[in-house]
């Protein structure tokens, strides 16, 4: 999941009012942006929404690392048409943010200085090629679960783009497989940089979905409101019951001793990541936090006189034309 | 004297010359990844780099079937070194701004739509074929980097500055995109390319009217730096650019990846 921790907003609106939006989103209709809609769902929204587009964005950051140094260029044309793709769920998703009345702008100045955050997962680096395949199977792996069920969420615009970005998804998440398991596949080297991988991004995945239900105290009203769509525990377990097999075929080994299945509930035990090292990665504490928002803070700064360029550009062109006329 | 130039080894350098540009210039735009001015940005680096890099598997593919049995288009790419690159030196200079690869990028984008539009009618009929699909994409390439330069060339006040210095310090690189020798009187021989030389009035014309459109001056000099496409003589840019590129394939040479 992109959106961690999505802190929802009380709301105090009137109850009338209120008790008719939630038969609408009771009954499965879609809440438009002219539509009514409490103060709380819509700023909740912006900041999901939000925290959804900045993931795509700083996610563009761990596997341009690997841009450069692909080894085929097959496989440095597929990753260069992913990091194209995920830019762009970065663009639908902040025009879906900005149908609710804040502009992209404003939002990237909140990612950058601080404000808004993005996955955690994009905090962790890339080290070997192994790695770009493990984030199209892992990290785009965890994302769909989530975002699949959200296809259904209750806002129309952010419905639409999950559909949208869900397809690319899935097609992301093949080719990362592919690419991982080519290489489990491959020389003793290329098996290690497999494993070695796997053993990094697994429990980072893990916490893609958010801290564990009985420390997530914001899903409630989200999940009333159908912008949340299951309890972060669902999805985990969905996610491991689905990469564990996946994980045998490939002969590599998550890291996780305690890991069996149990044959009463239909799932998988597993172990949980450790909290304490996710809460210290949303503090800003991971591996790559700094980096990350030093670089994107860069690309802002260092493209200002771009943007301003081609504006300024824009309106002489609009004057002349005007003048033209 | 050099002796004659045997056809087939003359239809390799050619081909080398127009898959080592779009491999060197693909790799230097997708360094941009992530880093863009703006997110449209870097959706159209990654698009224009995607669109090379595809345009490179074309030509080195052909060229590995040229050049012999068990060669493919990765081993060119990935297992020579600098001095057997034959891309124009343009291509391989470092990025600098972001005005800076979009002029180096129009003034290869210009070149490139009036070379392709030669090669659609060449007489083998594979360059051809590779030169009409690339040359779809190359007229977009085109439209979005002139678009560009115009943009920021009569923009602010620095963002002209920055324009102006990208294209003086680039301008030396231009020249030897129209530089024929004996490989080239070789394919206009064989009706497969035409003769580099002759695509320079074209050009000029081309590329003034944009430049002028974009308040830019274009240098007084003639001078060009030369030696990229016949591989006499790269910059000293390229071997660091190979390193990252070749790494992987040569940390583990005999790995599929
Ligand atoms: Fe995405
Ligand atoms: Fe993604
Ligand atoms: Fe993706």
């Amino acid at each position: 999941m992109y959106a961690q921790m999505v802190k929802s907003e009380a709301t105090q609106d009137d109850p009338e009012q209120l008790a008719a939006f939630q038969a609408r989103i009771d009954a499965g209709e879609k809440i438009e942006p002219k539509d009514w809609m409490p103060e709380g769902y819509r700023k909740t929204l912006i900041r999901q929404i939000g925290q959804h587009a900045h993931s795509e964005i700083v996610g563009q950051l761990p596997e341009g690392n690997w841009i450069t140094r692909a080894p085929t260029l097959e496989r440095k044309a597929i990753l260069l048409a992913k990091v194209q793709d995920e830019a762009g769920h970065g663009l639908y998703l902040y025009c879906a943010a900005e149908t609710l009345g804040v502009s992209r702008d404003e939002m990237t100045e909140m990612l950058l200085d601080g404000r808004m955050k993005y996955s955690s997962i994009f905090n962790y680096p890339t080290l070997n090629w192994a790695d770009i395949g493990a984030v199209g199977w892992l990290v785009d792996g965890a994302a769909i679960m989530n975002q699949v069920p959200l296809q259904r969420t209750s806002f129309g615009p952010y419905s639409r783009a999950m559909i949208r970005v869900c397809k690319e998804e899935s097609f992301h998440q093949r080719q990362g497989y592919d690419a991982i398991r080519k290489m489990a596949e491959g020389t003793p080297e290329q098996k290690k940089m497999a494993q070695d991988a796997l053993n990094r991004l697994w429990y980072p995945s893990l916490m893609m979905f958010g801290p564990s239900d009985k420390d997530s105290v914001h899903s409630a009203q989200s999940m009333a409101w159908k912008i949340k769509m299951n309890t972060n525990d669902e999805l985990r377990q969905k996610f491991v019951d689905q990469t564990v097999p996946q994980a045998e075929y490939l002969g590599l080994t998550v890291p996780d001793p305690d890991l069996k299945w149990n044959e009463e509930r239909g799932h998988y035990d597993y172990t949980d990541p450790d909290w304490s090292e996710f809460f210290e990665v949303i503090k800003g504490n991971g591996p790559c936090n700094t980096d990350r928002l030093a670089a994107r803070n860069k690309a802002w700064d260092d493209g200002a006189w771009v943007r301003d360029g081609l504006l300024a550009h824009a309106k002489k062109k609009a004057g002349r034309q005007h003048a033209a006329e | 004297m050099n002796a004659p130039l045997a056809k087939e080894e003359a239809f390799l350098q050619f081909l080398l010359r127009m898959g080592d540009n779009t491999l060197i210039l693909g790799h230097r735009v997708s360094e941009w990844c992530g880093h863009a001015p703006v997110l449209e940005e870097d959706i159209a680096l990654a698009n224009t780099a995607l669109d090379m890099i595809g345009q490179t598997q074309m030509w080195l593919g052909l060229a590995a079937e040229v050049h012999g049995p068990g060669k493919s288009a990765d081993d060119l790419a990935f297992l020579r070194d600098a001095w057997d690159f034959r891309n124009v030196l343009l291509v391989e200079v470092p990025n600098g701004d972001f005005g800076r690869t979009l002029m180096r990028q129009f003034l290869f984008d210009a070149w490139h739509s009036i070379q392709l539009g030669r090669l659609m009618k060449s007489s083998d009929e594979r360059v051809a074929a590779i030169a009409e699909k690339a040359s779809k994409e190359v007229a977009y390439h085109l439209e979005r980097s002139a678009d560009t330069v115009v943009g920021l060339g009569d923009g602010t006040e620095e963002s002209h500055r920055r324009m102006q210095e990208a294209l003086d310090y680039l301008w030396p690189y231009a020249g030897e995109m129209f530089q024929s020798d004996d490989v080239d009187a070789e394919m206009v021989k064989a009706g497969i390319a035409p003769d580099p030389a002759s695509l320079r009035e074209e050009y000029d014309v081309l590329v003034s009217r944009i430049l002028n459109e974009a308040t830019l001056t274009i240098p007084e000099s003639r001078f060009a730096h030369k030696g990229g496409r016949t591989g006499a003589m790269h910059t000293e840019h390229l071997g660091h650019l190979l390193t990252q590129m070749q790494w992987l394939q040569r940390a583990y040479p005999g790995a599929k990846w």
